[in-house]
């Protein structure tokens, strides 16, 4: 444990050394501040901030996972020389490259939030849900690329894989989640339709949001049954279980792997 | 604006000042006592400790065109009728209280006012529409700033004309819309003026049914079970300057013609099923000056033709517009769209009579080289997203996903299936100024 603590710190030291993990924090700063300082209500700015959690933060953290996990390839070789288990160094990294992004994360978009004053219950509700969202989605994309990475030698290859599973998160599933809306609307599609989100962890980001804002009176029946279950504690527990799950198999898998790949 | 609209805009309130005015001076006439002071009009007076105790008894040995004073006190005298033309003035604010087993006070004779009452617990029936203060057939009654409280219906006017409801102050305790009674209840009446008073916790707050030529202007009606103000079958009715908060419909007009919508502010109908205006089978009628802020659905046409909408400002809506395809020849003039998530939707693909033109919409990307202040292209507010909610109402789970934006995207470059005819063909290039200073203009309606 305390192995891997030592490896995380050293990777986070290393990745805040470089510019861009300050730069990551300093742009949903700076955005969010823009937001608030020139929309004309706070919860506009929920929403458009919510457009850049969703988008933004899985991207980054795929894309920075992979390419971190081969700029770190040659230390963690030296690494494995010490008697180290492999799994240390996998989850150290893992740790420290995830900390950081979400640390990032955390500081540069609460700051705007405090700053603004959100410190009535209900912001500060919908803020700490907007966070915890963020902070899942790094560690679900971290580990995406990381397991990833960890199977393929070359690198573009993996990055192809990363951004081709971010995009199909992204974009695609909800595609197919229309496709399936289309074709079964003759049908009561409510509870199928909860499933299916919550299968997709930016699809459960999402609606945890939204839920959160008054948009939600707009989304009618269906809302108000996405309303009753996630805000019933089994519900809340339901998704929170799926982000987990979302995080430890792809954690599971890239460790798994990280065993048995030669180095 | 046509010529015959603007006739129509002078005249009219021309003539509901005359229906104001005339029957102040028919009753000035027939008053015995010289017209210049009411003081010299015979007065009884009406206390728990006066000769006269009891409100009942004072009507009875009031002369014709009397004058009653009120002072404070409770009264509880069962079903009090008013059969005489009398003036009834409450000093002190004495309670009329109907103890819940009746209705409280009844008027049945023409030239009756009443003012400065409390009149409060009238019974509450499935079978009868039970008031605290019911006008029945009469003409030019004039209620002026009396409190009603926890009644059935507040004001109720049945078949009566000339008659002025003003600075009145309705409160109920409605919870549910099955049992609840109006607040101020106008049935098959004409030239009636409503204005200034306030109304909240009861069914609807303001609702005509068969009325005619009236006018209604700032009043505020908020946090009502149903609507704020809800209209049957009435025409010709002029509603300006009024408030309508937090109500599960702002305005409903329904099998309407000729009702001209001024200057009212709707604001906070937030909910599944909420509406700022909801338009049903009104025809021929004017939406213009008003502001529509945070409300689910801001203005919602069905079957509803021939009207004009102009000048109005949809603000932080959910929907601004859902017109459906079976409402024809309506005009959207000079309007502002502004932070609404959807601007238009509607449940046709190809069909769309009604004109936008010249409005100005915040999500317009276009440009305008001769700089005349109107764009060069036109602008479709119709995003596909909001076509395939209007079809398939489960697809609301995709809102704000980035899928949904890429495809209004897609629509937006090469338009198939959002109808092409509802466009905007001279969308505004900047924001009118006047629309800035909307939301204060109408504060002072409070």
């Amino acid at each position: 444990m305390r192995q891997m603590m030592t490896v995380a710190r050293q990777a986070a030291r290393e990745l805040m050394r470089g510019w861009w993990v300050a730069s990551y924090g300093l742009f949903f700063m700076l955005l969010a501040w823009a937001l608030f300082a020139f929309g004309e209500r706070p919860a506009q700015a929920v929403v458009s901030v919510l457009d850049l959690v969703l988008l933004v933060i899985p991207f980054v953290s795929i894309v920075v996972g992979v390419l971190s996990f081969y700029n770190s390839r040659e230390f963690a070789e030296l690494l494995l020389a010490q008697p180290v288990a492999r799994s240390t160094v996998f989850f150290g990294q893992y740790l420290g490259l995830s900390v950081s992004l979400a640390a990032a994360f955390t500081v540069g978009l609460g700051a705007p939030f405090a700053w603004y004053g959100w410190s009535t219950r209900d912001q500060a509700g919908t803020l700490l849900v907007l966070l915890l969202a963020g902070i899942f989605l790094t560690f679900i994309f971290v580990a995406f690329a990381f397991a990833i990475a960890v199977r393929t030698e070359n690198r573009l290859k993996a990055l192809g894989a990363a951004i081709f599973l971010w995009l199909f998160l992204a974009l695609v599933y909800d595609g197919l989640l229309l496709a399936v809306i289309m074709a079964f609307s003759a049908y009561p599609l409510e509870k199928p339709l909860l499933g299916l989100c919550v299968l997709n962890p930016l699809d459960v980001a999402r609606i945890l949001i939204l839920l959160r804002l008054d948009v939600a009176a707009l989304m009618g029946y269906t809302g108000a049954v996405f309303k009753q279950f996630f805000g019933s504690t089994l519900g809340l527990g339901l998704a929170g279980a799926c982000l987990a799950a979302w995080v430890a198999l792809p954690v599971l898998a890239g460790v798994n792997a990280y065993a048995r790949r030669d180095f | 604006m046509s010529m015959g609209r603007w006739l129509l805009g002078l005249i009219f309130p021309l003539f509901v000042m005359l229906a104001l005015f005339a029957p102040s001076d028919a009753t000035a006439g027939t008053q015995p006592a010289a017209p210049q002071g009411q003081a010299q009009r015979p007065t009884l007076v009406v206390c728990p400790t006066c000769e006269v105790k009891r409100l009942v008894d004072a009507l009875r040995e009031a002369p014709t065109g009397g004058r009653i004073v009120v002072q404070s006190g409770l009264y509880v005298e069962g079903e009090i009728v008013v059969d005489k033309p009398v003036e009834i003035v409450g000093q002190g604010w004495p309670v009329i209280d109907g103890a819940g087993k009746n209705q409280v006070l009844t008027v049945k004779a023409d030239d009756v006012s009443i003012s400065g009452l409390v009149i409060r617990n009238s019974a509450k029936s499935y079978l009868a529409d039970l008031a605290g203060l019911r006008v029945e057939a009469a003409r030019r009654c004039v209620i002026e700033g009396n409190r009603l409280i926890d009644n059935f219906f507040g004001i109720y006017l049945a078949a009566s004309e000339d008659c002025v409801v003003r600075d009145n102050q309705v409160y109920g305790n409605a919870t549910s819309e099955a049992f609840s009674g109006n607040g101020i209840h106008l049935w098959n009446s004409h030239h009636i003026t409503l204005e200034r008073n306030y109304v909240t916790g009861h069914r609807d707050g303001l609702y005509f049914e068969f009325l005619h030529a009236s006018a209604v202007r700032h009043n505020v009606s908020e946090k009502n079970v149903r609507y704020g103000l809800h209209t049957m079958y009435s025409a010709d009715n002029y509603y300006q300057s009024n408030l309508l908060r937090a109500n599960l419909a702002g305005v409903v007009l329904m099998y309407s013609k000729r009702l001209r919508v001024i200057d009212n502010r709707f604001e906070d109908n937030w909910g599944a099923a909420c509406y700022g205006a909801l338009l049903k089978d009104l025809d021929d009628s004017e939406l213009a000056d008003n502001l529509f802020f945070h409300n689910s659905v801001a203005l919602y046409a069905e079957d509803a033709n021939r009207n004009f909408l102009t000048k109005n400002r949809f603000y932080n809506n959910g929907f601004a517009v859902r017109i459906m395809a079976n409402a024809d020849s309506n005009a959207f003039s000079g309007n502002v769209f502004e932070a609404n998530a959807f601007d238009v939707t509607t449940n046709s693909s190809t069909q769309s009579a009604n004109s936008f033109n010249g409005n100005y919409w915040d999500d317009y990307r276009g440009y305008d080289l001769d700089h005349d202040g109107i764009g060069d292209v036109p602008f479709w507010p119709v995003r596909l997203f909001g076509l395939l909610l209007e079809e398939y109402p489960a697809a609301i789970v995709l809102l704000r996903s980035p899928f949904a934006e890429l495809l209004d995207t897609a629509e937006e470059a090469i338009p198939v299936l959002t109808p092409r005819n509802l466009a905007d063909e001279k969308p505004l290039i900047a924001r009118p100024s006047w629309s800035k200073s909307r939301v204060l203009k109408n504060a002072s309606v409070q």
